[in-house]
Protein backbone atom coordinates (compact mmCIF):
# COMPACT_ATOMS: atom_id res chain seq x y z
CA UNK A 1 0.00 0.00 0.00
CA UNK A 2 1.14 3.69 -0.96
CA UNK A 3 0.48 6.79 0.44
CA UNK A 4 -2.00 8.97 -0.78
CA UNK A 5 0.07 12.11 -0.57
CA UNK A 6 3.44 10.98 -1.61
CA UNK A 7 5.39 8.37 -3.49
CA UNK A 8 6.16 6.43 0.23
CA UNK A 9 5.03 2.91 1.48
CA UNK A 10 1.89 3.45 3.70
CA UNK A 11 2.53 2.12 7.39
CA UNK A 12 -1.84 2.65 8.18
CA UNK A 13 -4.54 2.40 6.30
CA UNK A 14 -7.36 4.94 7.47
CA UNK A 15 -10.72 3.14 5.66
CA UNK A 16 -12.83 5.48 7.57
CA UNK A 17 -10.96 8.60 5.24
CA UNK A 18 -10.48 5.76 2.48
CA UNK A 19 -7.02 6.93 2.73
CA UNK A 20 -3.48 5.54 4.03
CA UNK A 21 -0.44 7.74 4.64
CA UNK A 22 3.66 6.59 5.47
CA UNK A 23 4.73 8.04 8.93
CA UNK A 24 5.40 11.79 7.65
CA UNK A 25 1.84 12.43 6.14
CA UNK A 26 0.40 10.18 8.92
CA UNK A 27 2.10 12.45 11.91
CA UNK A 28 1.17 15.66 9.48
CA UNK A 29 -2.56 14.44 9.38
CA UNK A 30 -2.95 14.23 12.81
CA UNK A 31 -1.56 17.10 14.07
CA UNK A 32 -3.72 18.77 11.76
CA UNK A 33 -6.70 17.19 13.06
CA UNK A 34 -5.63 18.48 16.72
CA UNK A 35 -5.11 21.88 15.34
CA UNK A 36 -8.77 21.74 14.06
CA UNK A 37 -10.02 20.26 16.94
CA UNK A 38 -8.33 22.91 19.17
CA UNK A 39 -10.10 25.87 16.58
CA UNK A 40 -13.36 24.23 15.75
CA UNK A 41 -13.74 23.84 19.34
CA UNK A 42 -12.24 26.73 20.63
CA UNK A 43 -10.31 24.90 22.90
CA UNK A 44 -7.44 27.20 23.99
CA UNK A 45 -4.93 29.80 22.45
CA UNK A 46 -0.99 30.14 22.14
CA UNK A 47 -1.22 32.51 24.80
CA UNK A 48 -3.18 30.23 26.97
CA UNK A 49 -1.50 27.94 30.18
CA UNK A 50 -2.75 24.17 29.23
CA UNK A 51 -2.75 21.48 31.86
CA UNK A 52 -2.40 18.11 30.39
CA UNK A 53 -3.85 14.94 32.52
CA UNK A 54 -1.08 12.14 31.91
CA UNK A 55 -1.33 8.36 32.33
CA UNK A 56 1.83 7.17 30.91
CA UNK A 57 -0.55 5.59 27.88
CA UNK A 58 -0.12 6.59 24.63
CA UNK A 59 -3.15 9.04 24.70
CA UNK A 60 -1.61 11.65 26.84
CA UNK A 61 1.98 11.45 25.76
CA UNK A 62 0.79 11.55 22.37
CA UNK A 63 -1.58 14.56 23.46
CA UNK A 64 1.37 16.29 25.24
CA UNK A 65 3.89 15.71 22.31
CA UNK A 66 1.12 17.51 19.57
CA UNK A 67 0.65 20.38 21.65
CA UNK A 68 4.12 21.17 22.52
CA UNK A 69 5.00 20.24 18.59
CA UNK A 70 2.15 22.74 17.52
CA UNK A 71 3.73 25.55 20.24
CA UNK A 72 1.81 25.45 23.02
CA UNK A 73 2.14 25.89 26.66
CA UNK A 74 1.47 22.54 27.90
CA UNK A 75 2.66 21.35 31.26
CA UNK A 76 1.10 17.96 32.99
CA UNK A 77 -0.32 16.55 35.90
CA UNK A 78 0.45 12.69 36.85
CA UNK A 79 -1.72 11.39 39.33
CA UNK A 80 -0.11 8.11 41.08
CA UNK A 81 -2.72 6.02 42.30
CA UNK A 82 -0.49 3.39 43.71
CA UNK A 83 -1.39 0.00 42.00
CA UNK A 84 0.61 -1.99 42.59
CA UNK A 85 3.47 -2.76 39.91
CA UNK A 86 1.55 -0.73 37.44
CA UNK A 87 1.29 2.40 38.91
CA UNK A 88 5.52 2.45 39.00
CA UNK A 89 5.79 1.16 35.56
CA UNK A 90 3.22 4.07 34.03
CA UNK A 91 5.12 6.91 36.29
CA UNK A 92 8.24 5.62 35.24
CA UNK A 93 7.49 6.25 31.57
CA UNK A 94 5.47 9.53 32.39
CA UNK A 95 8.80 11.04 34.06
CA UNK A 96 10.83 9.80 30.96
CA UNK A 97 8.89 11.51 28.50
CA UNK A 98 9.02 14.74 30.67
CA UNK A 99 12.75 14.84 31.00
CA UNK A 100 13.73 13.60 27.07
CA UNK A 101 10.35 15.33 25.34
CA UNK A 102 8.94 18.14 27.76
CA UNK A 103 11.54 19.69 30.08
CA UNK A 104 13.50 20.73 26.48
CA UNK A 105 9.95 22.47 25.27
CA UNK A 106 10.54 24.70 28.47
CA UNK A 107 7.42 21.87 30.44
CA UNK A 108 7.03 20.74 33.56
CA UNK A 109 5.28 17.82 34.77
CA UNK A 110 3.36 17.94 38.40
CA UNK A 111 3.19 14.55 39.97
CA UNK A 112 0.40 14.19 42.95
CA UNK A 113 0.16 10.65 45.11
CA UNK A 114 -2.88 8.92 46.32
CA UNK A 115 -0.94 7.50 48.90
CA UNK A 116 0.54 10.82 50.23
CA UNK A 117 -2.82 11.99 50.34
CA UNK A 118 -5.16 9.59 51.71
CA UNK A 119 -3.14 6.90 53.24
CA UNK A 120 -3.65 3.99 51.30
CA UNK A 121 -3.21 3.34 47.53
CA UNK A 122 -6.60 3.72 45.28
CA UNK A 123 -7.21 -0.49 45.58
CA UNK A 124 -7.09 -0.12 49.22
CA UNK A 125 -9.25 2.45 49.62
CA UNK A 126 -11.86 1.36 47.23
CA UNK A 127 -12.06 -1.57 49.56
CA UNK A 128 -12.11 0.92 52.37
CA UNK A 129 -15.19 2.39 50.78
CA UNK A 130 -16.76 0.08 49.14
CA UNK A 131 -16.59 1.14 45.79
CA UNK A 132 -15.94 0.06 42.39
CA UNK A 133 -11.59 1.18 42.20
CA UNK A 134 -12.30 2.79 38.85
CA UNK A 135 -15.38 4.87 40.13
CA UNK A 136 -13.11 5.67 43.21
CA UNK A 137 -10.22 6.30 40.42
CA UNK A 138 -12.45 8.67 38.56
CA UNK A 139 -13.37 10.57 41.16
CA UNK A 140 -10.00 11.17 42.59
CA UNK A 141 -8.54 11.98 38.87
CA UNK A 142 -11.28 14.43 38.27
CA UNK A 143 -10.67 16.38 41.71
CA UNK A 144 -7.38 16.55 41.53
CA UNK A 145 -7.09 17.30 37.80
CA UNK A 146 -9.04 20.21 38.46
CA UNK A 147 -7.87 21.25 41.68
CA UNK A 148 -4.16 21.93 40.55
CA UNK A 149 -5.54 23.50 37.01
CA UNK A 150 -7.68 25.79 39.15
CA UNK A 151 -5.27 26.69 41.83
CA UNK A 152 -2.30 27.19 39.65
CA UNK A 153 -4.52 29.41 37.60
CA UNK A 154 -4.27 27.09 34.27
CA UNK A 155 -6.27 28.51 31.59
CA UNK A 156 -7.42 25.07 30.34
CA UNK A 157 -7.18 21.33 31.42
CA UNK A 158 -6.50 18.94 28.51
CA UNK A 159 -7.20 15.31 28.45
CA UNK A 160 -6.73 12.14 26.10
CA UNK A 161 -9.89 11.04 25.39
CA UNK A 162 -10.25 10.24 22.10
CA UNK A 163 -13.04 8.87 19.47
CA UNK A 164 -12.88 5.76 20.83
CA UNK A 165 -13.71 6.52 24.02
CA UNK A 166 -16.30 9.31 23.00
CA UNK A 167 -17.92 6.86 20.89
CA UNK A 168 -17.93 3.87 23.56
CA UNK A 169 -19.04 6.65 26.04
CA UNK A 170 -22.03 8.04 24.69
CA UNK A 171 -22.86 4.41 23.60
CA UNK A 172 -23.47 3.62 27.00
CA UNK A 173 -25.18 6.66 28.37
CA UNK A 174 -27.42 6.05 25.04
CA UNK A 175 -28.28 2.32 25.89
CA UNK A 176 -29.03 3.28 29.43
CA UNK A 177 -30.50 6.29 28.73
CA UNK A 178 -28.53 8.58 30.87
CA UNK A 179 -29.70 11.80 29.25
CA UNK A 180 -28.09 14.13 31.85
CA UNK A 181 -24.84 12.60 31.00
CA UNK A 182 -24.92 13.65 27.73
CA UNK A 183 -24.22 17.19 27.93
CA UNK A 184 -21.26 16.70 29.55
CA UNK A 185 -19.86 14.53 26.44
CA UNK A 186 -19.00 18.11 24.41
CA UNK A 187 -15.27 18.16 23.72
CA UNK A 188 -15.19 21.61 25.35
CA UNK A 189 -16.36 22.09 28.90
CA UNK A 190 -16.20 25.96 30.02
CA UNK A 191 -15.28 26.71 33.29
CA UNK A 192 -18.85 27.23 34.10
CA UNK A 193 -18.53 28.31 37.59
CA UNK A 194 -15.82 29.22 40.20
CA UNK A 195 -13.80 26.09 41.28
CA UNK A 196 -14.66 24.52 37.50
CA UNK A 197 -11.20 24.73 35.07
CA UNK A 198 -12.33 24.69 31.85
CA UNK A 199 -11.85 21.32 30.55
CA UNK A 200 -11.64 20.01 26.82
CA UNK A 201 -10.45 16.65 24.56
CA UNK A 202 -8.41 17.45 21.46
CA UNK A 203 -7.91 14.38 20.24
CA UNK A 204 -11.88 13.77 20.08
CA UNK A 205 -11.70 13.64 16.11
CA UNK A 206 -8.71 10.79 15.84
CA UNK A 207 -9.43 6.92 16.71
CA UNK A 208 -7.12 4.77 19.22
CA UNK A 209 -5.65 3.57 16.62
CA UNK A 210 -4.14 6.61 14.67
CA UNK A 211 -3.27 7.71 18.24
CA UNK A 212 -1.69 4.48 18.66
CA UNK A 213 0.09 4.76 15.44
CA UNK A 214 1.17 8.56 15.36
CA UNK A 215 2.73 6.91 18.72
CA UNK A 216 4.78 4.53 17.58
CA UNK A 217 5.92 6.28 14.39
CA UNK A 218 6.84 8.99 16.87
CA UNK A 219 8.76 6.79 19.11
CA UNK A 220 6.55 7.95 21.43
CA UNK A 221 7.61 5.44 24.42
CA UNK A 222 4.46 4.73 26.26
CA UNK A 223 3.34 2.12 28.26
CA UNK A 224 1.34 -0.59 26.90
CA UNK A 225 0.01 -2.80 29.31
CA UNK A 226 -3.76 -1.94 30.67
CA UNK A 227 -4.60 -1.26 33.50
CA UNK A 228 -5.36 -4.24 35.62
CA UNK A 229 -8.09 -3.06 37.46
CA UNK A 230 -10.25 -2.24 34.13
CA UNK A 231 -10.28 -5.67 33.09
CA UNK A 232 -14.20 -6.57 32.57
CA UNK A 233 -14.91 -2.53 31.98
CA UNK A 234 -18.03 -1.81 30.30
CA UNK A 235 -16.30 0.43 28.36
CA UNK A 236 -13.99 -2.07 26.88
CA UNK A 237 -17.22 -4.30 25.97
CA UNK A 238 -18.72 -0.85 24.38
CA UNK A 239 -15.33 -0.47 22.39
CA UNK A 240 -15.37 -3.79 20.92
CA UNK A 241 -18.76 -3.81 20.07
CA UNK A 242 -17.76 -0.73 17.84
CA UNK A 243 -14.83 -1.64 16.63
CA UNK A 244 -17.07 -4.83 15.35
CA UNK A 245 -19.52 -1.86 13.51
CA UNK A 246 -16.60 0.00 12.36
CA UNK A 247 -14.98 -3.31 10.84
CA UNK A 248 -18.09 -3.49 8.38
CA UNK A 249 -19.05 0.35 7.87
CA UNK A 250 -15.76 2.24 8.29
CA UNK A 251 -16.98 6.10 9.41
CA UNK A 252 -19.24 4.41 11.96
CA UNK A 253 -17.70 5.77 15.23
CA UNK A 254 -16.94 9.22 13.35
CA UNK A 255 -21.05 9.06 12.37
CA UNK A 256 -21.57 8.16 15.78
CA UNK A 257 -20.32 10.84 17.73
CA UNK A 258 -19.99 13.90 15.67
CA UNK A 259 -23.30 13.34 15.02
CA UNK A 260 -24.61 13.43 18.44
CA UNK A 261 -22.35 16.72 18.62
CA UNK A 262 -23.84 18.26 15.21
CA UNK A 263 -27.43 16.98 17.20
CA UNK A 264 -25.69 18.93 20.40
CA UNK A 265 -25.08 22.25 18.64
CA UNK A 266 -28.60 22.38 16.67
CA UNK A 267 -30.46 22.04 19.89
CA UNK A 268 -28.11 24.47 21.92
CA UNK A 269 -30.49 27.75 21.12
CA UNK A 270 -32.92 25.87 22.83
CA UNK A 271 -31.77 23.81 25.62
CA UNK A 272 -30.28 25.07 28.56
CA UNK A 273 -26.43 25.75 28.76
CA UNK A 274 -24.42 24.00 30.98
CA UNK A 275 -23.02 27.39 32.52
CA UNK A 276 -27.07 27.97 33.36
CA UNK A 277 -27.51 24.64 34.68
CA UNK A 278 -24.19 24.38 36.70
CA UNK A 279 -25.10 27.71 38.25
CA UNK A 280 -27.86 26.61 39.08
CA UNK A 281 -27.36 23.24 40.79
CA UNK A 282 -23.71 23.60 42.18
CA UNK A 283 -22.32 25.32 45.41
CA UNK A 284 -18.84 25.26 47.01
CA UNK A 285 -18.52 21.92 49.21
CA UNK A 286 -18.22 22.76 52.72
CA UNK A 287 -14.66 21.61 52.82
CA UNK A 288 -12.78 21.80 49.97
CA UNK A 289 -14.72 24.92 48.16
CA UNK A 290 -14.60 23.12 44.97
CA UNK A 291 -17.92 22.97 43.00
CA UNK A 292 -20.48 19.72 44.27
CA UNK A 293 -24.39 19.23 44.01
CA UNK A 294 -24.05 17.89 47.67
CA UNK A 295 -23.03 19.51 50.92
CA UNK A 296 -19.68 17.73 50.88
CA UNK A 297 -18.27 16.68 47.92
CA UNK A 298 -18.15 12.90 46.51
CA UNK A 299 -14.09 13.50 46.76
CA UNK A 300 -14.15 14.92 50.65
CA UNK A 301 -17.07 12.42 51.48
CA UNK A 302 -14.43 9.71 50.29
CA UNK A 303 -10.97 11.17 52.21
CA UNK A 304 -13.16 11.37 55.24
CA UNK A 305 -14.40 7.85 55.04
CA UNK A 306 -11.13 6.51 54.23
CA UNK A 307 -9.04 8.64 57.23
CA UNK A 308 -11.01 7.14 59.84
CA UNK A 309 -10.78 3.82 58.50
CA UNK A 310 -6.97 3.80 57.32
CA UNK A 311 -5.23 4.45 60.76
CA UNK B 1 6.24 -16.67 12.20
CA UNK B 2 6.63 -15.51 15.92
CA UNK B 3 3.72 -13.37 17.14
CA UNK B 4 4.22 -11.71 20.16
CA UNK B 5 0.40 -10.89 21.59
CA UNK B 6 -0.25 -8.51 24.74
CA UNK B 7 -3.53 -8.89 27.31
CA UNK B 8 -2.57 -11.13 27.80
CA UNK B 9 1.26 -11.43 27.17
CA UNK B 10 2.40 -14.71 25.02
CA UNK B 11 3.62 -15.77 22.13
CA UNK B 12 2.65 -17.87 19.55
CA UNK B 13 3.64 -19.39 16.37
CA UNK B 14 1.51 -19.22 13.09
CA UNK B 15 2.64 -20.28 9.34
CA UNK B 16 3.85 -17.63 6.95
CA UNK B 17 3.90 -16.64 4.78
CA UNK B 18 0.97 -14.64 5.09
CA UNK B 19 -0.79 -11.27 4.64
CA UNK B 20 -1.08 -9.30 7.71
CA UNK B 21 -4.65 -9.45 7.00
CA UNK B 22 -4.87 -13.25 6.99
CA UNK B 23 -3.10 -12.87 10.31
CA UNK B 24 -5.79 -11.02 11.88
CA UNK B 25 -8.26 -13.45 10.59
CA UNK B 26 -6.43 -16.55 11.48
CA UNK B 27 -6.01 -14.92 15.26
CA UNK B 28 -9.77 -13.58 14.88
CA UNK B 29 -8.89 -9.81 15.83
CA UNK B 30 -10.29 -7.11 14.40
CA UNK B 31 -7.79 -5.10 12.65
CA UNK B 32 -9.24 -1.97 13.92
CA UNK B 33 -8.42 -2.67 17.61
CA UNK B 34 -4.54 -3.56 16.85
CA UNK B 35 -1.32 -2.26 15.45
CA UNK B 36 1.39 -4.79 13.66
CA UNK B 37 4.78 -4.10 14.07
CA UNK B 38 7.67 -5.66 12.27
CA UNK B 39 10.99 -4.26 14.13
CA UNK B 40 10.35 -0.56 14.47
CA UNK B 41 7.91 -0.66 11.63
CA UNK B 42 3.93 -0.44 11.36
CA UNK B 43 2.97 -3.10 8.68
CA UNK B 44 -0.42 -2.59 6.43
CA UNK B 45 -3.27 -5.24 6.04
CA UNK B 46 -1.88 -5.87 2.41
CA UNK B 47 2.05 -6.39 2.98
CA UNK B 48 3.20 -9.95 3.50
CA UNK B 49 5.11 -11.18 6.42
CA UNK B 50 7.58 -14.65 6.29
CA UNK B 51 7.86 -17.29 8.07
CA UNK B 52 11.14 -16.23 9.95
CA UNK B 53 9.82 -12.83 10.97
CA UNK B 54 9.17 -11.85 14.44
CA UNK B 55 5.85 -9.20 14.78
CA UNK B 56 4.14 -7.57 17.06
CA UNK B 57 0.69 -7.34 17.65
CA UNK B 58 -0.27 -4.66 19.78
CA UNK B 59 -3.48 -3.57 21.19
CA UNK B 60 -4.34 -0.07 21.07
CA UNK B 61 -7.81 -0.45 22.93
CA UNK B 62 -7.74 0.73 26.61
CA UNK B 63 -9.97 0.99 29.24
CA UNK B 64 -10.38 4.38 30.29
Amino acid sequence: MRCRKCPKRAVLGLPRHNTAFCGGCLTEFVRSQVQRAIKAQQMFSPDDRVLVAVSGGKDSLTLWEILLKLGYRADALYVDLGIPGYSSRSKEKVEQFAKVVAEPCGSQLTIHTVEEDAGAGIKELANLIKRPTCSACGTIKRYQFNRVAWQNHYDVMATGHNLDDEAARLLGNVLQWQEEYLQKQSPTLPASIEGFAKKVKPLYRMTEREIAAYAVVNRIDYLVEECPMAKGAKMLVYKDALNRLEAESPGTKQRFYWGFLDRQEKSSSVAPSMTQIDQTTLQPCTVCSQPTTAGTCSFCRMMARAKTTVK
Amino acid sequence: MKVHLSHPTRDVVIQGPKRVADVFKELNLIPEAFLIIRGQDLLTEDETVADGDSIEIRPVISGG
